[in-house]
């Protein structure tokens, strides 16, 4: 359903993404991982069309991606949701308006200006807040929520886009452990319940591990490791990060459940 | 031993810093010295150029006011009496400094969105748009009012459109810097859903901005009440077309020149009033109002 082909991005003197081909025919969940400045997040903004590819097509059903301007390009992101590591949620306003944000492509633009959603859509988004857990905080504004609830929210946002592909860029690298959790259920829950295709960066290697069924290492933007999470042995990750022998994925982990581990403390 | 501590590094340090202080004491006092020159030769030749000269006239500085406040005092009783008279041309003054600010207030949101990196709709024209509030607001309200009054006629509506042509250059750069502390986060979030431009700027940035606008907003709203007044000398309307007949029909109405001015000052005390609050409840008030509810749940 989604190729990617010689996909590459250059900043200046930069390449940021080097000739990356990647095919998904199901949907699934993927993992990307990899070193900061591997290229992980520029791939994903090139996804949704918030970066322009330098050369390189996405075909999403056939359908190129890469080449779409103005209004199919907007058509396209309103099906193709994303989730930041800071949220990006509009501070000033209230929960279920963020929510409603996932509409915005399929609306007049005078009636969405003037905060006018058909009663159908609010019932939806409170409906999805209900399932995130979060409705109680449906009036109260985004910027007054904890980072986890804001994270939620953002969640909450990209399936009121009903979208095709969730990407989630570092969605819980300013999240706790505990709150880390809680939002990679949630992802984990818009595939197995909902059936979508979602690929999230991720900054450490055991949430990659347990969450994803597909794993996708990147070293200076270029592909350096794609299978099964049992493929990802200790010893490929060190290869992604260009790490060396002291290098002990557990010593860096945010799961609650690496602290009962022995290897956890360092020699 | 006495070697090494004469020429120990704070030594040199020392001596080096005081060396430059004194180099910088020199600069001042020569400095000085040239401002204090020109200000003497500058201040004598605009006294020679002067009609009359400058010190024989020094002492007249307070004829007029006390001319105004001694007729004033003395018909008090007529006081309240002019203020009923003055208040239309009041209100039509106020009227068109509100209805210029909302009108220049509009553009120069367009205009300021426009020429901010990273908001602009179309990047490479935001120096025209930037050229374009320049123009309007080099240009004095003054110069547009006389110019539409010969082409329109006498009346509000000249002085409403000069006025809104300056306010939408003054208030689009002032807009456009608030715009570039904007948080790009929330846009880039509804970038991503697919928003358009419109809806990413007044859903994105609006709520950012609102409270700093509305208050450069509500200061120029201040300033244009005295702008309306100035053009009313020239044939605009208001409060200062019945002020310039106060002041120029001289002795005798200065009464109504200090009702005039008595109104003017208090208007624009309420109107700074009022703006401060207003911000004061914008930026705090909307917060606190929660959790009063909150407290007593």
């Amino acid at each position: 359903m989604l190729t990617i082909e010689n996909l590459t991005k250059v900043f200046g003197a930069n390449t940021a993404v080097d000739n990356v081909s990647i095919t998904v025919d199901k949907p699934m969940m993927i993992g990307v991982i990899g070193a900061s400045g591997a290229g992980k997040s520029t791939m994903l903004r090139m996804l949704n069309r918030l970066e322009d590819a330098s050369s390189g097509r996405i075909l999403f059903d056939g359908k190129d991606i890469t080449g779409l301007t103005g209004a199919d390009k907007r058509s396209w992101q309103a099906d193709c949701a994303m989730i930041f590591q800071q949220f990006n949620l509009v501070p000033r306003m209230d929960v279920v308006s963020n929510v409603l944000h996932g509409t915005l492509n399929k609306r007049s633009t005078a009636a969405t200006l003037f905060n006018l959603y058909p009663t159908a859509d609010i019932h939806r988004a409170l409906d999805i807040l209900e399932r995130l857990g979060i409705a109680g905080h449906a009036a109260k504004r985004a910027e007054a929520l904890s980072g986890g609830q804001q994270q939620r929210v953002a969640i909450a946002r990209a399936v009121m886009q009903d979208p095709k592909i969730v990407l989630a860029d570092e969605p819980i690298a300013s999240l706790d452990p505990m709150n880390a959790q809680i939002v990679m259920d949630d992802l984990r829950r818009l595939h197995d319940e909902d059936g979508r295709l979602v690929i999230a960066n991720l900054h450490t290697l055991d949430t990659a591990r347990r969450y994803c069924d597909r794993v996708i290492g990147m070293r200076h933007g270029r592909v350096v490791f794609d299978g099964t999470p049992a493929q990802l042995t200790t010893g490929v990750a060190r290869d992604i990060y260009g790490a060396d022998a002291s290098f002990s994925e557990a010593a860096t982990s945010t799961s609650i459940e690496a602290l009962n581990t022995p290897e956890a403390i360092p020699a | 031993m006495a070697d090494l501590t004469a020429h120990s590094p704070i030594e040199d340090i020392r001596s080096n810093y005081l060396e430059m202080t004194r180099r910088k004491r020199v600069y001042s006092a020569v400095m000085l010295a040239v401002f204090v020159a020109l200000m003497v030769a500058g201040f004598k030749t605009a006294d020679n150029r002067n009609a009359g000269s400058f010190f024989d006239g020094l002492h007249r500085l307070f004829d007029f006011p006390a001319e105004v406040l001694g007729e004033a005092s003395q018909k008090l009783a007529e006081m309240p009496a002019h203020f009923v008279t003055f208040l239309p041309s009041l209100i039509e003054t106020i009227n068109i400094a509100g209805a210029s600010t909302l009108l220049g207030a509009m553009i120069a949101i367009v205009l300021s969105l426009l020429s901010t990196r990273g908001l602009a709709r179309w990047p490479r024209l935001i120096p025209l748009f930037r050229r374009l509030m320049d123009i309007s607001r080099a240009i004095p309200e003054i110069v547009v009012a006389l110019v539409l009054i010969f082409v329109l006629g006498g009346g509000p509506v000249p002085a409403m459109i000069a006025i809104s042509l300056h306010t939408a250059g003054a208030l689009g750069k002032l807009f456009s810097e608030v715009n570039e502390n904007a948080s790009l986060k929330p846009v880039e979030g509804l970038h991503s859903v697919g928003a358009n431009w419109t809806q990413r700027m007044v859903l994105g940035v609006m709520p950012q901005v609102t409270p700093n606008y509305l208050s450069y907003a509500l200061l120029r709203f201040e300033i244009n009440i005295r702008a309306s007044a100035i053009l009313g000398f020239v044939g605009a309307g208001g409060i200062g077309y019945d002020l310039k007949n106060a002041m120029s029909w001289g002795k005798g109405q200065y009464d109504e020149a200090a009702a005039i001015f008595l109104l003017l000052f208090g208007t624009i005390v309420l109107v700074d009033q009022l703006s401060s609050a207003l911000r004061h409840r914008l930026t705090h008030g909307a917060q606190t109002a929660p959790k009063q509810k909150e407290a007593v749940q």
